[in-house]
C-alpha cells in the first residue's frame, strides 16, 4: 500500500482538482480530505456518509461562579488570557492546559472535554473517502487530520488497497506536518508566480526534513514562461522532479461549479496531462 | 484602527487584497501574519531594519534537582513530558521534554514541587521589521519543522500600533492560526471567488468571525469566472460586497511578477479607496448596533 499527499504550500494551486482526477484514474484506493480547515474535495466526490465519528480533543475550563472567591489567581496564571476580570473563561482563547484548576484554592474550576470537530466514514462512486469537518473556531486540526489519516490507512489495508490518496492542507504548519509524516510520495502542486514558487521551496524543506519524497506539477505554467523556467531551474538544482506541466483552463473552473471531477469533465488536453501526471506518478 | 484580510480557501487574493489596500492609504502598518508562507514582501519589497528571533518559553529540568516524582508529566496536558522514574532495574531516572508538542503553559515550572523547572526560550521563527516608503512592514516566518504558528502571530501582532491603520494579512483555513490572527480586528475583509470551493470556505469563514463578533465584508476577485451562488448567498445572509475583481490576464501576470495591481492600473486606486470607506460605514453600523443591544 503506498499512501501519497498533495500538497503546496501556496493555497489555491490546484490541490483539490487534481486529487479529485486522481480518484477517478485510481483503481484501488481510498481517499482522504486532510484539509479539516477548509475542506472541499467533498464538493467533487458526492459522498454519502456512512460513519460519523465525534471528534474529541483537548479541554476547556469552565469557573463556577458560586464557589469562586474571586482571588484572581487563575487571571495571573493563565498565559493565553483566557480568562476575563469577572471570572468567565473564553473558550476561544483556552488552550486546555488546565493550570488554572490547579491553582485554584477552593476547587472552583473544573477541565470539560471539547467535542472539535467530526469525521466520517463516507461512500463514494469512486471508493471510500475518509474526511472531516473540524468545528467552527477550534483547534488542533494536526490531531483531527491524524484520525483522519488513521481510519484511511485501517481501511486500506483491511481492503487490501493499493494506494491512500490524501488531499493536504496549504501552508507549512501543524496540519500539513501531520498529513506528510510517513507518507510514500509528496506531490507538490505549484503555480509560475512569485508567491508560488516562494511558498514551495518552503514547502518542500519541510518535507525534505522528514525524509519525504518529493514530485513536482506545475499548474498554469504558461501564465508566466519566465517564471516556469526558473521554477524548473529551481527544482533542477534541488533534485526534484518535474513530473507534470499542466496549462491553464478555464474549464477547470467550469467542472469546479459543475462539481465534477476534472478529467470526468472534458477530455482535452489538459486532462492528457493530468492523466500522465498520474500514470508517471502511481 | 485594524483591518485584517482573510478567506477560508486559499489562493483567493489575501496578499492581493492587503497590498493594494494598503498602498492606497496613509499611515499605515502593514503586519504580514501568515507566517507558515509569508508573501507580502514579494509585493510590498520592504527595507528590512530590523531582525528577531522569536521564542517560546518551554521548561528545562534541573535534573540534580529532581526526584522524579512525574507531576510535570500528569499535569501536561500536552504529553510534552516523558518521566522515567527509577526504580531496581533503572537505576538512575531521567525526565524527557518534547519542545514541539509544548504549548508553554508554564504549569510545569509553577507546579514542580522540587522547584526544579525554569524556562527556556525555544527558536520558533523570525520577525522582521523595516518599511517601504513611509508604510510601517512587520511580518514573521516560522522555521521550517515547526508545527506551532498562533504564538508567533501573537509576537508578531504585538508590533501593533494603534495610532495607524493596521493591515493584517492573514493565512489561509479556519482554525488557530487564523484565529490568532484576525482576533482584535475591528473589520475583516473576506476575499473569495465565485466558486463552490470559494463559497464552501466563505460559510465556514463567516461562521468564524461571527463567532469572533468581528464586522467584514467581502471581495469576490475573479468574479466573473464562475456562477452567481457567492452573491445569492451574501444577499442572503446581508453581507456586505466591498468590490468585485474581474478575471484579466494583465492582473495574473503582475501577480505572477510580484508587482501590486495599483501600481501598474491606476484606475484600482479609487476602487480600494473606496473599500477602505466602505470598511468605515460598515463598521459604525455594527457599532450602532452593538449600542443598542
Amino acid at each position: 500500500m503506498k499512501q501519497m499527499v498533495v500538497i503546496s504550500g501556496k493555497g489555491g494551486t490546484g490541490k483539490t482538482v487534481l486529487t479529485a482526477s486522481f480518484a477517478v484514474l485510481a483503481k484501488n484506493k481510498v481517499m482522504a480530505d486532510c484539509d479539516v480547515d477548509a475542506a472541499d474535495l467533498h464538493l467533487l466526490l458526492h459522498p454519502t456518509v456512512k460513519e460519523r465519528h465525534e471528534f474529541r480533543s483537548g479541554k476547556t475550563a469552565r469557573i463556577d461562579k458560586d464557589l469562586c472567591q474571586g482571588c484572581g489567581e487563575c487571571i495571573n496564571i493563565c498565559r493565553f488570557d483566557a480568562i476575563s476580570q469577572d471570572f468567565t473563561v473564553d473558550p476561544i482563547s483556552c488552550e486546555g492546559c488546565a493550570i488554572c484548576s490547579y491553582v485554584c484554592s477552593v476547587g472552583a474550576i473544573k477541565m470539560e472535554e471539547n467535542v472539535s470537530g467530526e469525521w466520517f466514514v463516507s461512500e463514494t462512486k469512486y471508493g471510500p473517502f475518509v474526511h472531516a469537518k473540524l468545528g467552527i473556531a477550534e483547534e488542533n486540526s494536526g490531531k483531527l487530520v491524524t484520525a483522519v489519516r488513521q481510519a484511511a490507512k485501517e481501511i486500506a489495508e483491511k481492503e487490501n488497497v493499493e494506494y491512500v490518496i490524501i488531499d493536504g492542507p496549504p501552508g507549512i504548519g501543524c496540519p500539513v506536518i501531520a498529513s506528510l509524516s510517513g507518507v510514500d510520495l509528496a506531490l507538490i502542486v505549484t503555480e509560475p508566480t512569485l508567491s508560488g514558487i516562494h511558498d514551495m521551496e518552503r514547502v518542500a524543506s519541510v518535507a525534505k526534513h522528514f525524509g519525504i519524497l518529493i514530485k513536482v506539477v506545475i499548474n498554469k505554467y504558461d501564465i508566466n514562461l519566465e517564471n516556469t523556467l526558473n521554477l524548473k531551474r529551481i527544482c533542477e538544482q534541488q533534485e526534484l522532479e518535474i513530473v507534470g506541466q499542466i496549462p491553464y483552463s478555464r474549464k477547470i473552473v467550469e467542472s469546479i461549479v459543475n462539481n465534477i471531477p476534472f478529467v470526468e469533465h472534458c477530455n482535452d488536453q489538459t486532462a492528457e496531462e493530468i492523466i500522465q501526471i498520474w500514470d508517471t506518478i502511481k | 484602527m485594524i483591518i485584517s484580510v482573510a478567506s477560508g480557501k486559499g489562493g483567493t487574493g489575501k496578499t492581493t487584497v492587503a497590498v493594494n489596500l494598503a498602498l492606497v492609504l496613509n499611515n499605515v502598518q502593514f503586519l504580514d501574519c501568515d507566517v507558515e508562507e509569508p508573501n507580502a514582501h514579494l509585493f510590498l519589497k520592504p527595507d528590512i531594519k530590523d531582525k528577531k528571533i522569536a521564542t517560546i518559553q518551554v521548561p528545562e529540568v534541573d535534573e540534580s534537582k529532581c526526584n522524579y516524582c512525574s507531576k510535570c508529566r500528569e499535569i501536561c496536558a500536552y504529553n510534552a513530558i516523558a518521566v522515567l522514574v527509577p526504580d531496581e532495574d533503572i537505576k538512575k531516572g531521567s525526565i524527557l521534554i518534547f519542545p514541539h508538542l509544548c504549548h508553554g503553559c508554564g504549569g510545569c515550572t509553577l507546579l514542580c514541587p522540587q522547584n526544579a523547572i525554569k524556562e527556556v526560550g525555544k527558536e520558533i521563527g523570525m520577525i522582521e521589521a523595516g518599511n517601504c516608503g513611509n508604510m510601517e512592514f512587520i511580518h514573521g516566518r516560522l522555521n521550517i519543522g515547526e508545527i506551532m504558528s498562533p504564538p508567533l502571530i501573537k509576537q508578531v501582532k504585538e508590533y501593533i500600533n494603534p495610532l495607524k491603520t493596521v493591515i493584517i494579512d492573514a493565512p489561509p483555513g479556519t482554525s488557530c492560526p487564523v484565529i490568532a490572527s484576525v482576533k482584535g480586528s475591528d473589520f475583516c475583509i473576506l476575499v473569495t471567488e465565485p466558486t463552490p470551493f470559494g463559497l464552501n470556505d466563505l460559510i465556514l469563514a463567516v461562521e468564524v468571525l461571527r463567532k469572533l463578533n468581528i464586522p467584514f465584508g467581502v471581495v469576490i476577485n475573479r468574479s466573473d469566472i464562475g456562477d452567481d451562488k457567492v452573491d445569492v448567498y451574501c444577499r442572503e445572509e446581508n453581507i456586505p460586497i466591498l468590490m468585485r475583481i474581474p478575471f484579466d490576464r494583465e492582473i495574473a501576470s503582475l501577480y505572477s511578477r510580484g508587482i501590486p495591481i495599483v501600481q501598474e492600473k491606476k484606475e484600482y486606486v479609487k476602487k480600494f479607496e473606496q473599500i477602505f470607506d466602505l470598511t468605515g460605514s460598515q463598521r459604525q453600523k455594527s457599532f450602532y448596533m452593538k449600542i443598542n443591544l
